[in-house]
């Protein structure tokens, strides 16, 4: 079935692909996002409702676009709207069952962070900012982060809360009138984290091929948990991988 | 109604305006901000949903005083440089910010087209940008008690969009992804659109927004005037220009000769003593 090497940015992106069940409504964020998202669409779940905050709904891109809002987007969708509505009548209305998106930092409680390193009046690095990125992670029923591991990255604390994950623990969305799950998975390049049931706190659940427990660990700022009945991703496919590759251009 | 786009600019735009360039990726109004940057306007309060690289532009020419937005980055590249060195370093002068969410922009223009004084959504809760943005508050429904987030309306003095077409009368025309720009010219005091062409007709195209003439006080001819970006039906979106962008942008120097090339002429602010290369 399989033998084709792969990277490890390729089963991340197979990986979060493979999250994506067919006929889900799906608020796409450029980049990672966009690629497993457009995976999962040409592998196990063709009948995938992409969003893209331009306003495209039930996009159809016969490419990667390089922006949220590329013609491409526009001539292949279903229906476009404005952008107040696709925020409105789509996102806060309840109408998305996924929100995918990725992070420059993510804390314990998957908190996620696009605004700053640093303190927000005397930044060390100002990032884009928020997006859409706040009210995705508030009203899709459940979010999904793709992000490549790293000690920057994966954080005890978010320097700046952009977009709200699971608080400081339990009850938090609740308390805060957040109506979706918030973040279920965060996808890497090492495994998958996710919030443990109970205390919120992300923990390990699966690592990648041949990615030791104590690699993710290490690449974690926090004391990283390992879940019970911790799992070994499949391998990606070979179809899954001439796919991807397709996509990216690196055929 | 028609006229040049550096006469549109000088009678509608002045020192220490809040002007909106808006258009989501597609339609932005490129060719009006580099005409501002031509005419050395100083001090404006610049708007936009998600500043891209004529933003950056504009805030590298030392146009900007104050930056009101959601997402400031170069869409699929990376971070906007000039706004990077504006906001660290204050170069070439010291750049405000006052930032959002897209749906709380969004909804602040659709206050402001509307004629209320503020907006709500759910949104915002939990984040620190509430904590730092003293125009995004909460309030209580009236009717369910359920707390909300209210935003102040958005009423720029000056909204400038490209659209593909206009009529002779002043109509305007556009479609493809509007993102918006209805909301946004119907929320300003004063509207220029700059079009790629002016036709006797305006032949109805599916998923249109029209602008009747009277929300439009100028109109200026600027063919290819989005790109970069694109304008759906004329041209594509140059990914490459957004690519070579970011080299430009993250050098002074560069962006210094960039600036030359497009105004003739020295850049005109010189780095202050706060400046530094990065």
């Amino acid at each position: 079935m399989t033998g084709t090497p792969w990277t490890s940015d390729e089963i991340m992106t197979v990986t979060a692909a493979r999250s994506l069940r067919d006929r889900m409504s799906c608020f796409v964020g450029i980049g990672l996002p966009s690629t497993a998202a457009n995976v999962a669409r040409r592998t196990h779940a063709p009948g995938l409702w992409m969003i893209y905050e331009s306003g495209t709904l039930g996009t159809v891109p016969d490419h990667l676009p390089l922006s949220i809002g590329d013609g491409i987007l526009a001539e292949t969708a279903d229906t476009v709207v404005s952008v107040p509505e696709v925020f409105n009548y789509w996102l806060q209305a309840g109408r998305i069952d996924v929100g995918f998106l990725g992070a420059a930092q993510i804390d314990r409680y998957a908190n996620i962070n696009t605004t700053v390193i640093g303190d927000y009046t005397a930044p060390k690095v100002r990032l884009p900012g928020a997006g859409g990125a706040p009210e995705i992670a508030a009203s899709c029923r459940e979010v999904s982060v793709i992000m490549r591991h790293g000690r920057r990255a994966f954080v005890e604390r978010v320097d700046f809360v952009t977009s709200v994950g699971h608080g400081s623990g339990p009850g938090d969305r609740e308390r805060l009138g957040l109506r979706g799950a918030g973040p279920v998975r965060v996808i890497t390049d090492l495994g998958v984290l996710e919030p443990d049931p109970v205390t919120r706190e992300l923990v390990l659940t699966a690592v990648h091929p041949g990615v030791e427990v104590d690699t993710v660990r290490e690449a974690t700022g926090w004391d990283l948990k390992v879940a019970e009945g911790l799992t070994v991703t499949p391998e990606p496919s070979d179809t899954e991988l001439s796919v991807l590759r397709s996509l990216t251009g690196a055929l | 109604m028609i006229v040049p786009l550096g006469e549109a600019v000088r009678e509608l735009v002045h020192d220490g305006d809040t002007v909106a360039l808006e258009g989501f990726t597609h339609l932005i109004p490129v060719a009006a901000g580099h005409e501002i940057i031509r005419q050395g306007l100083r001090d404006l309060t610049l708007v936009r949903m998600t500043p891209d690289i004529v933003y950056d532009q504009l805030i590298g020419a030392g146009c900007a005083s104050r930056l009101v937005f959601s997402w400031g980055g170069n869409p699929g590249v990376g971070s906007l440089h000039r706004f990077r060195d504006a906001v660290t370093a204050s170069w070439p002068v010291p750049l405000e910010i006052e930032e959002h969410s897209h749906a709380g922009m969004a909804n602040r223009y659709v206050a402001g087209a509307s004629g209320l004084p503020f907006a709500i959504l759910r949104g915002y809760s939990g984040t620190d940008l509430a904590t730092h943005n003293p125009d995004i508050k909460t309030i209580t429904c009236p009717f369910s008690g359920q707390e909300l987030a209210a935003v102040s309306a958005l009423n720029p003095d000056v909204t400038i969009v490209h659209a593909q077409r206009a009529d002779r009368g002043g109509n305007v025309q556009l479609w493809g992804i509007t993102g918006i720009q209805k909301e946004a010219v119907l929320a300003a005091d004063r509207a220029l659109v700059t079009v790629e062409e002016v036709v006797d007709e305006l032949e109805p195209v599916p998923g249109q927004v029209v602008l009747p003439s009277r929300v439009v006080d100028r109109i200026s001819v600027a063919p290819g005037g989005a790109a970069p970006s694109y304008a759906h039906g004329y041209y594509e979106r140059d990914n490459e220009a957004y690519r070579a962008w970011d080299a430009i942008g993250r050098d002074r120097e560069a962006f210094s000769a960039w600036l030359r090339g497009l105004t003739g002429a020295d850049a005109p602010i010189a780095p202050t003593s706060a400046g530094r290369n990065l």
